[in-house]
């Protein structure tokens, strides 16, 4: 099956500034599809490529079969929602929707049904006849999202289309959206530099950087395993601790040495080694098994309570000066009668340590 | 790793759609008109001031006969008989474009009765010389006798130089008026830019009574030509006036009036622009200077006047570029004190000398153009000075000051009104200021050369037509320039267009038009004389500030909304007429409102267009005036008076209801 959106060696610049260089992605039909990346890195410009709203200088995009690649935005099938929502404020909510439904030989009554719909869906049946600047930040954006979907589009793109809400609602907001993507099975792409937006909602993201494709994964490959050191220090929290490769799988960090997958790094040469804080964990000391492999004493400095966990800096002086974040939970925090100023046995297993080249930031 | 940074693949061009194609359209048609109204022309008017027209002396070859027929000696060259016994000087070789010069002067021995013959002959095919009327051209040399010579005259020849700008510094009593207009326009932006603050800061500032009435007053001398202060002020303090003697002996005729006059009708523009000034600024930085325990002197010194110094400097160089281009108050009140605007006119109407003219006008648009270049640099700082978070101050009362602020603005009020009052009464009074009965003899307008009621008849339509055409132009032209994308070239291009016709004074404007329209070898020129012409040229004249309205208003809009509308499959042109029409009814309304008004009162570009099926009311004031008929000229002035007031009120009424209707949705 060939993918729903096919994007080749799509290149963007403005003048001499290159915001997108090198783009290839498949989507496949009915998937939710994240763009993440820092500010600037060419999110919204990849997806006004897509919607033909500034086209790209170089490079192929098509859409269920068809070459898009040079058509106007009028001549594409997709919805878009934008940060801003940019509802029409002198129309009515019912008008606002029925905009893209009108002269297109669709009978009025018939296009009075479907807003009724279209506002069933989206929980605002009474609020038809209102106008935007009536409604809160939340509505509102509901009415941008039944405006894009009002004629059924083949593709669904939001850029941001949540970072204007404060945050309750804005997590709300994620679920119903999601399970109305579900629902409509449309193909989405949103917009976000929100990881935790990204994670909870997309069943695909694409992390970018500097108008490049850092990664494509499902939520748990990029945070599990990031391909690089961009990504990895992107989503989720991460220590970062700077290595030289001992031997093969064998990395030196400060004065302690640590089994780890060292892949194709010559030995000698600078790694940087990263850990999840949750990765980090305790030793039992009554266990009465020998210390495990990967484990080291660090001392309490902090600790800090973060509701569901602990969060931990541990410092110690083997590992050239550069200190841990690690996660407890609840119950090993009071099973180890952790507190400040103690000492503390933890361990890093190998399979959860992962070495990029310092130099390039590529995996290992 | 290596990345270049060039993208591999073929460039994509982007499929033009339907809307794409209706904009670029719309785009050119725009630029177009503002190419053919206004680059044109002005080109055409630079090129006058360059242009001059010079006998080519060493064009010619001329031959004498002896007295027997023969010619014995060869052809010489005018030039050089010219230069030995020097007939023209350098300056003499200059003449005007349908200038003639006879050849006799250059043979002291000529005499008409002489059997002498002579022979002249082009030394190529360009050289064109006339023997009476018949024209003749070319190498082939025409043999004449003595009797005929005296009719033969050599033409000159059109060329490109610097002379008329060196005739022009070397006549003082012309370019003494560069300084005449530099003074008068200095002298006025300091007394117009100090009365205007105060007044804006009491307003601003202070918890005074009557602060609406007092914005009322202030905005009054818009509605009125420049030359009707003029006319007041001749009332007041001319040969007959009932306050001469306030002037010690000085003449109003002159500078005096002229800076009085432009107080006048500068001061609402200073006030309007120092007032948005004042009231942007940050209340916060008061409230500290306060907790600072600053006084009120050095919290003026250190907050107030840097808050609104960017909206002093505008105002300045608004107030210097306004008296310095105007036209119909010096001529009213001018007397034999000469400035550069009404140069221009004694040069066009009253000597016909065009080029001379046209050196003046470059000469005007110096200043005007420097003025309005520094004024656009502040306006842009100042708009970067603003912030969203920014309080409004908010004043607190005190009896004593408040009651100092309010004697200040009366002050102020009795000025402004008193001029206008005045002009009514000299409208009323039968014949002044020997039978001061009341009467509407002067509204007789008929009766008057300067066309009559017909010239206000004239001047309402062209009000109206100009509110229209300029309003759907200006609002068309502003949205394809800032809501398309892509025809960038084309875009820059409008917007500088767009942003000139600020910076050419009104006279300058009218001479513009008449060289490019009035020529017969353009197609154009059947609109010269037409209420066309008029239109389009007060449309042009007033371009700029009708423009940075409509931008401002559409750039108040999603950027999203034509992306949006594009994703839905609808046409541009149905946003266009359901969204973008109705959100910006209140600048559209503001655009044809201010078009209206300044087609009621300009005079300096229209005064060299109108023809006498388009005699104009504005004009008709100046005219009368200019015939003695001072009564009647206050009277028409007055009419422009009443329909301006009228029209604004029907405006605000409008308006008013306009935002009611849509208060639903404007709440924000
Ligand atoms: N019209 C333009 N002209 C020039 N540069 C542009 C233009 N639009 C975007 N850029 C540049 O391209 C880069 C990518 O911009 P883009 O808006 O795609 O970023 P983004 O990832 O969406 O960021 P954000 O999260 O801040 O919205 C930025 O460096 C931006 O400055
Ligand atoms: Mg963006």
């Amino acid at each position: 099956m060939t993918a729903f959106l096919r994007i080749r060696e799509l290149w963007k610049s403005f003048g001499s500034f290159v915001a997108l260089r090198d783009i290839s992605l498949d989507v496949n039909e009915g998937e939710f599809l994240c763009f993440l990346g820092p500010s600037g890195c060419g999110k919204t410009t990849l997806l006004r490529a897509i919607a033909g709203l500034d086209i790209q200088t170089s490079g192929s995009v098509h859409q269920a079969g068809r070459d898009i690649s040079s058509l106007p935005p009028a001549e594409r099938d997709f919805g878009i929602v934008f940060q801003s929502y940019a509802l029409f404020p002198n129309l009515t909510i019912a008008r606002n929707i029925a905009f893209g439904l009108e002269n297109t030989g669709v009978e009025k009554s018939e296009i009075n049904k479907r807003v009724a719909e279209l506002l069933e869906l989206m929980g605002l049946p009474e609020q038809a006849n209102k106008y935007p600047a009536q409604l809160s930040g939340g509505q509102q954006q509901r009415i941008a999202l039944a405006r894009a979907i009002a004629m059924s589009p083949g593709l669904l793109l939001l850029d941001e289309p949540l970072s204007a809400l404060d945050a309750k609602v804005r997590v709300h907001l994620r679920h119903e959206m999601k399970d109305l993507q579900r629902k409509l099975k449309v193909t989405t792409i949103m917009v976000t530099h929100d990881q935790e937006e990204a994670l909870s909602m997309a069943d695909q993201i694409v992390v970018m950087n500097h108008g490049s494709i850092e990664q494509v994964g499902t939520p748990n490959e990029v945070y599990t395993r990031p391909v690089s050191l961009f990504v990895a220090g992107f989503i989720g929290e991460m220590n970062q601790m700077s290595a030289k490769v001992g031997g093969k799988n064998r990395v030196v960090i400060g004065d302690l040495e640590f089994a780890c997958n060292t892949g194709g790094l010559d030995q000698g040469s600078d790694a940087i080694v990263v850990i999840r804080p949750e990765d980090v964990f305790p030793v039992e000391p009554d266990s009465g098994k020998a210390t495990p492999e990967n484990s080291l004493k660090v001392h309490i400095d902090a600790m800090e309570f973060l509701g569901s966990f602990w969060r931990t800096h541990l410092t110690t002086t083997k590992l050239g000066g550069q200190n841990l974040i690690a996660d407890f939970s609840v119950n090993a925090v009071q099973r180890l009668k952790m507190q400040e100023g103690n000492d503390l046995m933890v361990e890093m297993k190998k399979s959860n340590l992962i070495a990029f080249d310092a130099k390039s930031g590529a995996i290992a | 790793m290596s990345v270049s940074d060039v993208a591999p693949g073929p460039r994509i061009r982007e499929k033009v759609g339907r809307d794409a194609w209706i904009q670029r359209g719309f785009i050119l048609i725009i630029a177009l008109y503002l190419i053919i109204s206004l680059a044109l022309p002005l080109y055409a008017m630079l090129s006058k001031a360059f242009e001059v027209n010079i006998y080519q002396l060493d064009q010619f070859t001329i031959a004498v006969s002896s007295e027997d027929g023969t010619f014995p000696d060869l052809p010489r060259n005018l030039a050089d008989i010219n230069a030995e016994i020097g007939v023209l000087g350098p300056d003499d070789m200059t003449a005007s474009g349908d200038g003639r010069l006879s050849l006799t002067p250059f043979f002291p021995d000529f005499s008409f009765r002489s059997p002498v013959k002579y022979r002249i002959a082009g030394v190529d095919d360009s050289a064109v010389f006339l023997v009476g009327s018949e024209r003749h051209s070319g190498k082939v040399p025409v043999e004449v006798d003595s009797n005929t010579f005296r009719k033969v005259v050599i033409r000159p020849l059109k060329a490109h130089g610097f002379q008329n700008f060196a005739r022009y510094f070397s006549t003082p009593s012309l370019f003494q008026s560069i300084g005449n207009s530099v003074m008068i326009a200095l002298v006025s932006t300091v007394i117009t830019v100090t009365l205007a603050f105060w007044f804006a800061y009491a307003i601003s500032r202070s918890c005074m009574r009557f602060k609406g009435f007092f914005r009322l007053v202030a905005m009054l001398p818009i509605l009125v030509p420049s030359l009707l202060p003029g006319i007041a002020l001749v009332y007041l303090f001319g040969n007959q006036g009932i306050l001469k003697s306030f002037l010690l002996g000085h003449s109003i005729y002159g500078p005096i009036g002229i800076v009085i006059g432009s107080v006048f009708f500068t001061f609402p523009h200073a006030m309007l622009i120092i007032g948005t000034a004042l009231s942007i600024s940050d209340a916060r930085l008061y409230e500290a200077a306060v907790s600072l325990r600053a006084s009120r002197w050095r919290t003026f010194w250190t907050v107030t006047i840097p808050g609104a110094r960017y909206g002093l400097i505008s105002a300045a160089f608004v107030v210097f570029n306004l008296v310095i281009t105007d036209f119909g108050l010096p001529k009213v009140i001018g007397g034999q004190f000469n400035v550069l605007a009404v140069d221009i006119y004694k040069q066009v109407i009253g000597q016909q000398n065009f080029e001379m003219g046209a050196v003046v006008s470059v000469i005007l648009l110096l200043p005007a153009v420097l003025a309005f270049a520094i004024d656009r640099q502040v306006q842009k700082r100042q708009i970067a000075g603003l912030t969203a978070r920014s309080v409004v101050f908010e004043p607190k009362p005190n009896r004593r000051v408040d009651l100092m602020w309010f004697g200040y603005c009366a002050v102020v009020a009795v000025f402004i009104v008193g001029i206008i009052g005045i002009c009514q009464m000299a409208a009323l009074i039968k014949f002044w200021p020997y039978d001061l009965n009341l009467s509407l003899n002067n509204y007789n307008f008929n009766r008057m050369d300067g066309g009559g009621w017909s010239a206000y008849g004239n001047s309402i339509k062209l009000g109206l037509l100009t509110a229209i055409v300029g309003t759907v132009v200006v609002f068309l032209g502003a949205y394809m320039v800032e809501k398309t994308k892509g025809f960038h070239r084309a875009r820059a291009l409008f917007q500088m267009l767009a942003m000139l016709p600020m910076a050419i004074p009104g006279m300058v404007l009218g001479l513009a038009y008449i060289f490019f329209f009035n020529n017969p070898d353009n197609p154009l020129n059947l609109i010269y004389g037409t209420m066309a012409i008029l239109v389009v040229s007060t449309v042009t004249h007033f371009y700029t500030v009708s423009h940075l309205t409509a931008v401002t208003a559409l750039k108040q809009m999603d950027v999203e909304f034509e992306s949006v509308a594009a994703s839905l499959k609808q046409p541009f042109t149905k946003l266009f007429r359901q969204v973008t029409v109705p959100v910006c009814m209140p600048a559209i309304l503001n655009i044809s409102i201010y078009l209206f008004v300044n087609a009621m009162t300009t005079v300096s570009a229209v005064v060299f267009l109108y023809s006498t099926d388009t005699a104009l009311a504005s004009v008709a004031v100046l005219n009368m005036d200019d015939a003695g008929d001072i009564a009647p000229a206050a009277a028409m002035g007055m009419m422009i008076f009443y329909t301006n007031a009228g029209a604004r009120l029907l405006h605000s009424l409008g308006s008013k209801l306009i935002l009611k209707r849509s208060e639903a949705w404007r709440r924000r």
